[in-house]
């Protein structure tokens, strides 16, 4: 349920195959584990990505739409979604206007992620709200609702470049909006809480938090996602205490 | 390395707290002047765990000689200690009790769970730190009651007998005694018969704390050793938390005494959702109003009252989170609602859900399993009830909620008002104005908007009508326990 990410100004080519590498094979200790759910890049590293973890079973997400602040024109953010699928992306991560948000500029904002999802074709739609710009929880169930009705197929807390960025109440509510949109018309959407859940204790509160609030359909990585790249060594490390009985240091685990 | 292993149960695991820890003595004699002593009776009653049904120790039943010998260790130590110490040096006293209750926290909550069926997690966050916080608040007012009091020359009364419920044990005990002794009062304590154990853990305590002989003495037993106490001439006051029904008698026999009285009955609360609420947080305000403590609360949030236009939704939310709580074992900590507290009132609670389903009311309780030994109780909702149902009218002190719908406010405070009760409400709403116009025509000692039991030993906390008189906590609280003048 993980999506290993990277997200800087100074990704490279080789970073990437990096990350993708580290994606197909987690910990040497564990030949059987199971892979992470997907990649996330820049789209001009889509095609790479793609090239080396198509046949593992792992998708490549792109993040898209002037991402991480959302502030071009429409048509750009357009054409970059179409680029990034077409290069190969199964998975696209937009970000919503906040700026129009705030100025109550509704309509701009509803009518821009579905003009986005029509532009991923087959490719799921991930949401990003960027709570931490939203200001207030009503916000939040508001945006989450504005996202679904327009078309997304997942919704997600943040970029991972502001603070805060996942929290528990934030996605507390948006499960909430998750699970009234479910009642209301029978449909299931993903979440996909990012930034911030960086050890496998808080990955577990999270986790009950779904099951409680949506119920087991969702527990897998279909309908949710930890956007977490440290998550995954915490994660490992449990694993092996389990195993061992003994914490190792994190020079054993791989950096990327 | 091994093979990972796939594991695709998302239930939790059990995760008890341990017991090991604490000593549960085979016999527990009655603390009067400072030592355990047996009683003149002879006789012995058992404290079992409503949980497993098993026998935790034997516990001194106490007479009218007990009651007399203890009233009389009060007397001498009013007159010979307690009134002629400082105010300060009292002051010091409490606070030595309320850092060893803190100091002794896990094993104070561990058997407070393991006596009253109560889940660990709220026996060990919220009793105990809030008998403790008690402890904490009145020894601070012990000499400055002159400015609590300005012109009214606080004196203290004397002897004071107190008899508690079983719902929260310890703290009820917190809640009598600290003010009781902040204000120069001797005590006489009566815990509730199924719920013994930690007051007599709190009297160790209380010894090894080093207060002066007979200053606090706890006699156990049942209704006969209340009555004792109560009938006793050489008792100042008495303060009573229990039934409407007991708190009824209890006046009576005083009529005409010169015995003061504070009384803290029952309730049958009203919660009053709107429809411009915030929906999630009010079914969260709900079920802690009325699951809390498997709603043996005399506070508790037993009459729901929704605005018609969202029960629907309220309802649908309301079942989905009742079915997530975790009924069972109450040293899990992972468990929200544990044993009911005894036999008889397990019998009490169903005898009003075949009341409630007799009058034809619709009955959703939560689909959990519950352990086969104990006494369990699943979480209930009723709705469609009608305002002259039996379960909207009685107070049933279990896991059951009585749901109305309504229109108006108008229409809603009425309803809430009509009862003979008045102990608490709950109001939820976004829009603050609403919330005072309730605040001021619900005719309930503690109205709560946008939560529910909420409690700080800084609030006072008490009934209007047949939930009682007097307060407890605050400096209200204080008063009660002082004579004023003028």
């Amino acid at each position: 349920m993980i999506d290993l990410t990277t997200l800087e100004g100074k990704d490279t080519e080789g970073k990437v195959r990096q990350l993708c590498h580290k994606a197909a094979h987690l910990h040497h200790g564990f030949p059987d584990l199971p892979n992470v759910a997907a990649i996330c890049v820049y789209p001009t590293f889509v095609k790479l990505a793609k090239s080396l973890v198509a046949d593992k079973g792992i998708k490549v997400a792109s993040v898209a739409t002037a991402f991480p602040s959302g502030q071009s024109f429409p048509k750009y953010k357009i054409d970059e979604t179409k680029e990034a699928v077409a290069e190969g992306a199964d998975e696209i991560d937009m970000v919503i206007s906040r700026g129009r948000f705030h100025q109550g500029d509704y309509a701009y904002v509803f009518d821009e992620i579905s003009a986005v999802k029509e532009a991923c074709g087959k490719a799921r739609l991930k949401v990003i709200l960027e709570t931490g710009e939203i200001g207030n929880l009503d916000a939040v169930y508001f945006a989450s609702q504005m996202a679904i009705s327009a078309g997304a197929d997942f919704i997600k807390t943040s970029t991972g470049k502001i603070n805060p960025a996942a929290t528990m109440p934030v996605t507390l509510v948006m499960l909430e909006a998750i699970r009234d949109h479910y009642y209301e018309t029978g449909k299931m959407v993903g979440m996909k809480p990012a930034g911030g859940i960086s050890n496998a204790k808080l990955a577990l509160h999270y986790l009950i938090m779904v099951k409680e609030t949506l119920g087991e359909a969702w527990l897998t990585n279909e309908w949710f996602r930890f956007g977490a790249s440290s998550l995954a060594n915490d994660l490992l490390k449990q694993l092996v205490k389990q195993e061992t009985g003994i914490y190792q240091s994190a020079n054993y685990f791989a950096l990327d | 390395m091994a093979k990972t292993t796939k594991n695709t149960s998302w239930d939790l695991s059990p995760a008890p707290e341990s017991t090991g820890h604490v000593t549960i003595d085979k016999r527990y004699d009655l603390f009067i002047d400072g030592k355990f002593v047996p009683p003149a009776t002879k006789k012995y009653f058992k404290t079992i765990n409503p949980a497993t049904e098993e026998t935790l120790s034997e516990i001194a039943l106490a007479g009218e000689k007990d009651v007399d010998k203890a009233v009389k260790a009060a007397r001498k130590a009013y007159d010979t200690t307690w009134s002629k110490i400082s105010a300060a040096e009292r002051g010091k006293y409490i606070y030595r009790i309320a850092r060893l209750l803190q100091e002794r926290a896990r094993e104070f909550a561990v058997i407070e769970s393991l006596d009253g069926g109560k889940p660990i997690r709220e026996s060990r966050d919220v009793d105990v730190p809030l008998a403790a916080a008690h402890f904490f608040y009145h020894a601070g007012w012990a000499d400055k009651l002159d400015y609590a009091f300005a012109n009214s020359s606080p004196t203290s009364i004397g002897v004071v007998g107190q008899i508690i419920p079983w719902n929260f044990p310890l703290l009820m005990a917190a809640w009598k005694i600290a003010p009781a002794l902040a204000c120069g009062n001797t005590v006489v304590l009566k815990p509730a018969e199924t719920t013994s154990l930690t007051a007599l853990k709190l009297a160790e305590l209380i010894r090894d704390a080093g207060l002066p002989d007979g200053v606090v003495n706890i006699v156990t037993g049942a209704g006969d050793t209340g009555k004792a106490l109560v009938n006793h001439p050489d008792v100042n006051k008495i303060a009573f938390t229990g039934s409407t029904d007991v708190g009824k008698m209890i006046r009576r026999s005083l009529a005409g005494t010169s015995t003061r009285l504070t009384l803290e009955l029952g309730g049958k609360a009203a919660n009053i959702v709107f429809e411009d609420a915030a929906i999630d947080q009010a079914v969260e305000g709900i079920v802690n109003g009325i699951y809390f403590n498997q709603g043996h609360v005399c506070c508790a949030g037993s009459r729901l009252f929704v605005e018609e236009s969202v029960a629907d939704e309220v309802i649908r939310k309301l079942k989905h989170r009742m079915n997530n709580l975790i009924v069972g074992d109450p040293m899990d900590k992972n468990t929200d609602v544990g044993a009911i507290n005894s036999k008889d009132q397990l019998l009490t609670i169903e005898k009003y859900l075949k009341a409630g389903e007799k009058d034809g009311y619709e009955m959703f309780q939560s689909q959990v399993a519950v352990p086969k030994k104990g006494y369990w109780c699943r979480p209930t909702l009723f709705t469609n009830v009608s305002q002259s149902s039996i379960i909207s009218k009685e107070e049933i002190f279990g896991p059951v909620l009585a749901m109305q719908t309504f229109r108006t406010i108008d229409e809603v405070i009425d309803k809430a008002n009509n009862t003979p009760y008045g102990l608490s409400a709950g109001v939820w709403t976004d829009k603050g104005s609403k919330i005072f116009n309730l605040t001021t025509r619900l005719k309930a000692g503690v109205v709560w908007a946008n939560t529910f039991n909420k409690f700080d030993p800084t609030s006072p906390f008490g009934g209007y009508k047949e939930s009682g008189f007097g307060r407890e906590g605050g400096v209200h609280g204080l008063s009660a326990y002082l004579n004023l003048q003028g």
